[in-house]
């Protein structure tokens, strides 16, 4: 009885997180019609407290040391995470799932060289490599987007290649050779629909990772122009006034975290759903 | 022993293959002199430049020669400071050692009795709670956590050194916000491997002898859910670097990483590539360790 109810309720968490992820994608849609005034200084209302924890001026999170709206601020921080999170892994994963492929299908030298890349790639911190070659490129959302899937692209890859080992000595697979389908049309008709559980249930992970090293990189000051508001900057800037403007520096951080952990809870729900053999008891 | 030789070789291509990314980061921003000279140089000084720095030589030319040096840790001098690079990044690595092994500490405290006590407690309300930590460690970015930390016990309660470092109090708190995503990470996998493993014959076995419960999960279940914890432990390394380099930001903390984030701001090539090498160098290294560890609790690897 109780684990049945356990079971049902495993789902609950599933579509929270789909619901916060909406409301984040939608905000950040309508960021220029909700928060047309973000970039607005006004100095006299400096580093003024939200309103419930005693603010004079009515902010709901607080303005920040240019007296900038907080809450408005996040609304168009959304917009890059959101951006470099979902077209990151569209990036990062078209890359990785192509080489997956190609190292587990044709195998050979075609592996090995694929497979040793990454080796060589998994040894070095995503973070450091990505600070190494954001520091050294122009600071833009689409370099950004190109150093985080120069940087993750081997996670599809393994995952991709595992899976069509398996999928390659299937019998659907020898028999679409035996009527002489080629390669290309094996890959995209039987194999790629078979790996699609897993290949969706990491990409949603992925989501969530890739948000995470952009909030890092612009936290580090490298990625995007320091003047956008992403934020990760906005935790940095709020960093200096810690002790007594505390609001600037935690909301921006809890944005981040709340995002990360609605598509965790997403990727863990598909992950149940489409791939059940990867369940956690 | 050849099982150790051969990780060995494979950690001596995975370092040359680093070392080429290193030499790749150069290029990255296209020509190298318009990146490195200054913005005012003339035509004639920025030919010089790219002279003197050995820029006009043909590219694999200067990857032979940038191997060369790299062999004998020789990267260059750092453009700020004029000492060697990787001097400086080294000068610095022993700090970023301590801090992140603090933090695989704090990792494997908080996670063997997290992940064991969910085990043991299988979808009952300590289980539940286990988890939605652990979800929430893998969520929680390190700055985030870093400041959580500053505002309550620096702060508020004044029990801890917001930044610097000398004493055993500047660690803990890098510690705890470098370390929680991997002890959650670790908490899970210990769960998920220690439910696998109690559910196999032998462990049914050693109950049907009449061994208590806690003696067949430490002596049967632990042992053998050990090893994808002790790779996953090595996998961590990674993380936890990129974690430091942002954790020493937040407190001020004098490790490689500060040193590293204050070299991008100048654009000092040198000095980057020799703290991508020492990070890469500490993974590889770490991961030997594993490998190392495993021998010694897998009798099937150590008889290969």
């Amino acid at each position: 009885m109780r684990r049945r109810w356990i079971s049902r309720a495993r789902t609950i968490p599933g579509y929270a997180g789909l619901a916060v992820l909406l409301l984040l994608i939608a905000a950040a849609l309508l960021a220029d019609q909700i928060a047309p005034t973000a970039d607005t200084q006004l100095l006299l209302q400096r580093l003024d407290a939200p309103t419930w924890a005693g603010g004079a001026h009515g902010y709901l999170l607080g303005s920040d040391n240019l007296g900038r709206d907080l809450f408005l601020r996040m609304i168009q921080g959304a917009r890059v995470s959101l951006t470099v999170g979902f077209i990151g892994v569209v990036v990062s994963g078209g890359i990785g799932i192509t080489l997956g492929l190609i190292a587990g299908y044709l195998g050979g030298s075609w592996d090995r060289v694929i497979m040793r890349v990454a080796d060589v790639q998994q040894a070095i911190p995503v973070l450091v490599l990505a600070v190494a070659i954001a520091a050294i490129l122009r600071p833009s959302v689409a370099n950004l987007i190109a150093v985080l899937a120069l940087t993750t692209w081997f996670t599809f890859a393994r995952v991709v290649r595992a899976e069509v080992l398996g999928i390659r000595e299937m019998l659907y697979v020898e028999s679409a050779r035996v009527v002489g389908a080629n390669a290309r049309r094996i890959i995209v008709r039987h194999v790629l629909p078979n790996a699609a559980a897993s290949i969706i249930v990491i990409a949603t992970l992925q989501v969530g990772n890739l948000i995470l090293f952009e909030a890092s990189l612009s936290f580090l000051g490298v990625g995007v122009p320091v003047t956008t508001p992403t934020w990760g900057r906005m935790v940095f800037d709020g960093l200096d006034y810690v002790s007594t403007a505390w609001w600037i520096a935690l909301f921006p951080g809890i944005a981040v975290m709340t995002t990360v952990f609605a598509t965790n809870l997403v990727g863990d729900w598909l992950r149940d759903a489409l791939d059940p053999r990867q369940r956690e008891p | 022993m050849r099982y150790i030789l051969q990780r060995l070789a494979q950690g001596l291509l995975v370092l040359l293959g680093v070392t080429t990314i290193v030499f790749a980061l150069t290029f990255v921003a296209g020509d190298p002199v318009s990146t490195l000279a200054p913005l005012e140089a003339t035509p004639e000084e920025r030919a010089a430049f790219a002279h003197n720095m050995g820029l006009d030589r043909p590219i694999p030319v200067q990857y032979v020669d940038f191997l060369a040096h790299a062999v004998r840790g020789d990267f260059g001098l750092s453009y700020s400071s004029h000492e060697p690079a990787m001097g400086e990044v080294l000068d610095r690595l022993p700090a970023t050692i301590l801090l992140t092994a603090a933090a695989v500490l704090f990792a494997l405290v908080v996670s063997v009795p997290l992940g064991l006590l969910a085990a043991m407690n299988h979808d009952r309300w300590v289980d539940v709670i286990a988890r939605l930590f652990a979800f929430l460690g893998q969520s929680i970015p390190v700055f985030l956590l870093g400041i959580v930390l500053i505002i309550v016990f620096g702060v508020d309660l004044h029990w801890l050194p917001s930044s610097g470092s000398g004493s055993w109090k500047n660690l803990v708190m890098p510690a705890v916000a470098v370390g929680s995503f991997s002890a959650a990470v670790l908490a899970r996998l210990l769960r998920s491997s220690l439910l696998e493993v109690l559910g196999q014959e032998y462990i049914r076995t050693a109950y049907a002898k009449g061994l208590r419960g806690r003696v067949v999960v430490v002596r049967h279940a632990l042992r053998n859910a050990a090893l994808p914890f002790v790779t996953m432990v090595g996998l961590q390394v990674g993380f936890l670097l990129s974690g430091a380099v942002v954790a020493e930001t937040i407190f001020a903390y004098p490790g490689m990483g500060r040193l590293a984030v204050t070299a991008i701001s100048r654009k000092d090539v040198p000095v980057i590539q020799s703290f991508v090498i020492v990070a890469a160098v500490i993974v590889i290294l770490a991961n030997l360790f594993v490998d190392l560890v495993y021998t010694r609790i897998d009798p099937r690897i150590r008889l290969r």
